[in-house]
């Protein structure tokens, strides 16, 4: 069984009733009560002001939680790859365009038409941060999270280098919403690196496995965790939190779970 | 990196249906673009489109994944033995150890453009029969591929525009040489829709008629589909010269602009480097380049600036989406099994479509077919946001 192994140097979150890591730390080891309201993103001040027109709510949702990983890592962010790992991407503007379609005109916007990209979040961050590493950016329906894990980690571990990966997603709005149902933006940003250093929070060494995925003990973050991809990864955010040692089983595809052992660096 | 095999490889585009007729058009020099009769799309402009996808259902089994991308899928998995050598990959190494690393950009949207069409008049509501996770989400490629070829390994979708489909042989080489996985179906399919046509067509990028890459009078893309598909695995201790192998792969970004690239085409230039050096290999030994090259006045431009910067202004090099369109999300992928296709049998396809070479753009480019044993070829591969991706493939033995 192969394992994965990397530290995590910072971490960035950002969802329903969660401001940022820190907020919901102290959420996901009962510190305080979860209690669930609308996303509230902060804007983004470091894109162009012509850019920032250009980019709609998910783009804000993935840079927030990129960029308080980096922060807090202590890390350039215009030096590292970065994995950006989606199910639905953009749900709002690709409503827009398939209504424009369907309309008698057909005229679609060409901004919209660039902003349809599944890797737009990823663009838009190269232009905010300078960043000209390699960047991805993946989709794995309900398994986004663990799919971006692991091109993360093997990253890490085939080139030897420090990685951001970003999961986010966002609720479409009507008529998609009904066929897709996603509660609401949930964005969560880790930085992995290969060493432990002064910034590292934990190790953590992921492999394949069947277990049964973990579930939230508390309701209300249970029905976070399935209620957006993005929140799958809630059980190892947790366990984080927590800064104690231990292993977690998240959702994966059908069928397949990751196994994450956590170990706190001192 | 250690190279890898592609032991088994196949395409399907508007040139032909599998290796031997998309051999045989390269060989006649043969477009398959024609002027887009696609859907109710009234454009000016000319498509690569597949013909009989339409008529190609899924079996009653994977009725759920139905729509144009996941039919043009199958009908490329089953050309050349593919599927069977894919089963048999999984028979060796078990179905768990096989991965999935697909590209595509438009996943089944075409589903989703003709729901819009049929919303209820009272609620707004999509037609009941409207499938999100089998046509619309861009997994459901992946999904479908895993599902029909009963794989049991990791999956997952790359989708990056244009440069989707090389970004999976990066990943899966990653994922093969972390110990992940023992082998990797890796590939791309890219279907015709109306966001992609009116899209292109919005940003004033799309050529009236038949795309002419790198010619004087360029004036923009046409857009194509495919699916093209290889199985990646380690390469053997004995490999004949017909073996053909990744031998290096290298990945950047522009943080330039979301669809124009970089002028002097910085990241283009940071992708080919990689690709060498993780080849080990010096630019003299490249042969010949499949260039991106998709007809736009400014991507030949800046792929041009970046190819004479890396490889020098006299390696043979060409854009094959004069024949077969710009396949976007399939293109890497397409253009892999062209590359390993030009290594087997020994030919650099000329440029079709391509009368005049701007002799601004310095590269050399062919306008007629060559034939001569290459043993090293690279692939360019470049997309919206400024996601770029080279590959380099050679002969083995």
């Amino acid at each position: 069984m192969t394992a994965l192994e990397a530290c995590v140097d910072g971490i960035g979150l950002v969802g329903p009733g969660i401001a940022n890591w820190p907020d919901g730390a102290r959420m996901l080891t009962g510190e305080t009560p979860w209690v669930r309201s609308p996303t509230r993103l902060p804007p983004l001040q470091c894109l162009p002001s012509a850019e920032r027109r250009r980019t709609g709510a998910v783009v804000r949702l993935a840079l927030t939680a990129g960029l308080e990983a980096t922060e807090r890592a202590g890390v350039d962010a215009a030096r590292l790859p970065a994995v950006f790992t989606s199910s639905g991407g953009d749900g709002e503007n690709c409503h827009e365009i398939c209504q424009v379609l369907a309309s008698a005109d057909r005229q679609l916007s060409p901004t919209r038409f660039h902003n349809s990209v599944h890797n737009a979040a990823a663009g838009y961050w190269g232009i905010a941060t300078g960043a000209t590493a390699a960047s991805n950016a993946l989709c794995a329906y309900d398994a986004s999270f663990g799919a971006g894990l692991l091109e993360a980690l093997t990253q890490v571990v085939v080139e030897g280098t420090a990685v951001l990966l970003i999961a986010y997603d966002a609720s479409y709005p009507e008529p998609m919403r009904s066929a897709r149902p996603i509660a609401d933006a949930f964005g969560v940003a880790l930085v992995l690196s290969p060493k432990a250093g002064a910034a590292s929070l934990a190790r953590v060494v992921t492999t394949l496995g069947r277990a049964p995925a973990d579930r939230m003990p508390d309701a209300a973050l249970e029905s976070l965790r399935t209620s957006i991809p993005a929140a799958r990864s809630l059980p190892l955010l947790a366990q984080l939190a927590r800064r104690t040692a231990g292993s977690v089983v998240l959702d994966y595809l059908d069928g397949e779970r990751l196994t994450v052992q956590v170990r706190p660096c001192l | 990196m250690k190279a890898l095999a592609l032991t088994s490889f196949t395409a399907t585009s508007c040139i032909g249906r599998g290796v031997e007729a998309t051999l045989a058009a390269l060989r006649e020099r043969r477009t398959g673009l024609e002027r887009c009769a696609f859907e109710t799309v009234t454009l000016d402009a000319f498509v690569g489109e597949v013909a009989g996808v339409d008529e190609a259902p899924l079996p009653p089994e994977l009725r759920e994944y139905e729509c144009r991308n996941n039919r043009l899928a199958q009908l490329g998995l089953v050309q050349d033995g593919f599927a069977e050598a894919v089963r048999r990959s999984a028979g060796r190494h078990g179905r768990e150890r096989v991965g999935v690393f697909l590209g595509t950009s438009t996943s089944g949207i075409l589903e989703t453009e003709l729901a819009y069409r049929r919303r209820d008049p009272a609620s707004g509501a999509l037609p009941a029969e409207f499938r999100y996770r089998g046509a619309h989400n861009t997994f459901s490629l992946a999904a479908f591929a895993r599902e029909a070829l009963k794989l049991a390994g990791p999956a997952v979708v790359i989708s990056s525009a244009c440069s989707s489909s090389a970004k999976v042989f990066a990943s899966a080489r990653r994922a093969i040489e972390a110990g992940l996985i023992d082998a990797a179906l890796v590939g791309g399919v890219d279907s015709l829709c109306l966001t992609t046509l009116y899209g292109f067509h919005s940003l004033q990028l799309v050529s009236r008629g038949p795309c002419r890459p790198f010619d004087l009078a360029r004036d923009g893309i046409s857009i194509g589909e495919a699916a093209a598909f290889a199985l990646l695995e380690p390469a053997g201790a004995s490999l004949d010269g017909d073996a053909v192998l990744l031998l290096g792969v290298g990945e950047s970004s522009d943080a330039y602009h979301m669809s124009a690239p970089h002028p002097e085409g910085r990241g283009a230039r940071a992708a080919m480097l990689a690709a060498l050096e993780t080849a080990a290999l010096d630019p003299s030994d490249i042969e010949y380049i499949n260039l991106h090259g998709t007809g736009t006045p400014s991507n030949d431009e800046a792929e041009s600036r970046a190819v004479s910067g890396v490889l020098g202004t006299q390696v043979p090099a060409s854009s094959t989406k004069g024949a077969t369109g710009h396949t976007l999300g399939a293109a890497g992928a397409l253009e892999a099994v062209i590359c390993a296709l030009a290594l087997r049998h020994g030919l650099m396809p000329a440029g079709v479509n391509t009368n005049e070479v701007d002799p601004a753009l310095a590269v050399h480019y062919l306008l007629e077919n060559r034939a001569a044993p290459l043993s090293r070829v690279m692939s360019n591969s470049f997309g919206f946001g400024g996601s770029n991706c080279c590959l380099i493939f050679g002969r083995g033995g």
